[in-house]
């Protein structure tokens, strides 16, 4: 239990997804003008993340991984190369099941997101989360909580981003910095800001 | 002007106007995701940028020779599945040919299918352009990746580390010599600051470029004097 609460503190603050591992940056800087819109995307994302990362650690550890197939009477298949396929599809299945399944049961909540769901199957830090879920080699608890985490992390940061941005377009920078130029050091102090909780040791 | 003369200059322009003119990360905002990552050294940045050049060329050329049979309410499917399938060649490559480089790239080359470079190419050219000029569309956008990607990692590398791929450039302080290391350029907020002053020098350069802001400044008043 308490390992996977430090891996939360982790994931959340030391790696955070979009400050320390540059992921989701496109969605991050575009969709992070307004508060309000911010914190949808990131509810959806986190959403998502939760969903997707346990479910392809199933995937991974029962289908694809070497070995993994010795229930259905195949012990030497190894599909790992399948698997960036295999992710990339799992995740934009669940997003348009997600989609559907809104629209039909919390349309509040489906208006709010709008655009924003379908968008999320191509943000990277949804299959970056399910990657490094593979790299380290998590247990199915292990995933479900890192997703979690993953997921607040990313909401995290661009909801504090958004916040920024918000009095900075009242600024006065440059011409040639106006935008995303001012943007892009505003993220890198943030950035910098968060690497000051790596010192925490859990 | 007829055809024939109009075609080169065209093909040069969907060429090169992608590195300078209409740079994808610095005007676009497509592929920041995954590219900050990976230059802290120039050895990793430019494996990135060439395989990310290779899969952008081919998957343009492929959507671009399917973009008639692709039905409109599944084309992002479609092409989701191509751009994955070209980078698993490029993974499987990576592996076989230079396990140790496929390791410190780590999650990055599978990046590359949710990379917006690749994806929004495919989209916004591809998808309305011949074969040929999808190719060199995709090429294009590769080298304009690449080129802010291996400005990056020179700048990183050479003053992080007072090497340049792996061979010492700069005598550092800890062997001897004279260089003392900027350490900051290795951590990844240096990334963020490096590519905001290089936007910035991009369009001191070409002001076109300038984003008009969203609000805009009142002169400053002052009482006047009696």
């Amino acid at each position: 239990m308490e390992h996977l609460l430090a891996l939360f503190v982790r994931a959340v603050f030391v790696e955070n997804m979009a400050l320390a591992f540059f992921l989701g940056m496109c969605t991050f800087i575009a969709i992070s003008k307004k508060v309000e819109t911010a914190i949808g995307l990131g509810i959806a994302v986190m959403l998502v993340q939760t969903i997707t990362v346990p479910v392809n650690n199933l995937i991974y550890t029962h289908v694809l991984r070497e070995g993994a197939l010795a229930w259905a009477g195949l012990p030497e298949s190894d599909l790992a190369f399948l698997g960036l396929l295999t992710y990339i599809g799992v995740i934009a299945a669940l997003v348009q099941i997600l989609e559907m399944l809104l629209d039909r049961h919390v349309p509040a909540l489906y208006n709010a997101l709008g655009v924003f769901l379908p968008l999320i199957t191509v943000n990277c830090a949804i299959l970056g989360g399910t990657l490094f879920m593979v790299e380290r080699d998590y247990d199915f608890a292990e995933s479900a909580v890192y997703g979690l985490a993953s997921g607040f992390s990313w909401a995290l940061a661009i909801a504090l981003l958004a916040g920024i941005r918000e009095k900075l377009k009242y600024s006065d920078p440059p011409a040639g910095l106006a935008g995303l130029g001012i943007t892009f050091i505003t993220i890198g102090l943030m950035s910098l800001g968060f690497m000051s909780f790596a010192g925490i040791k859990l | 002007m007829n055809a024939s003369t109009s075609a080169k200059p065209r093909a040069l322009a969907v060429l090169f106007a992608p590195v300078f003119d209409n740079n994808p990360i610095a005007l676009q905002i497509l592929g920041i995701c995954s590219a900050l990552a990976v230059t802290a050294n120039l050895k990793t940045a430019l494996v990135m940028s060439v395989a990310l050049t290779l899969v952008t060329a081919f998957s343009n050329l492929f959507i671009s020779l399917l973009r008639r049979q692709i039905p409109g309410s599944i084309r992002m499917i479609v092409q989701v599945v191509i751009i994955a399938s070209l980078v698993i060649v490029v993974d499987q490559v990576l592996r076989a040919v230079a396990f140790e480089l496929a390791k410190q790239l780590s999650v990055f080359v599978g990046l590359i299918i949710t990379n917006c470079i690749v994806m929004g190419r495919a989209e916004a050219f591809a998808m309305q352009n011949p074969p040929w000029q999808s190719f060199l569309d995709g090429i294009g956008n590769g080298l304009g990746y690449s080129a802010l990607l291996v400005a990056l990692g020179i700048t990183r590398e050479l003053f992080g580390s007072g090497t340049l791929i792996g061979f010492r450039v700069l005598p550092t302080v800890a062997d001897g010599g004279w260089y003392l290391p900027n350490g900051l350029l290795l951590l990844p907020p240096s990334a963020f600051f490096l590519i905001g002053l290089f936007i910035w020098a991009l369009r001191s350069w070409k002001p076109e470029q300038v984003e008009s802001p969203a609000f805009r400044m009142a002169p400053q008043v002052r009482e006047q004097e009696p």
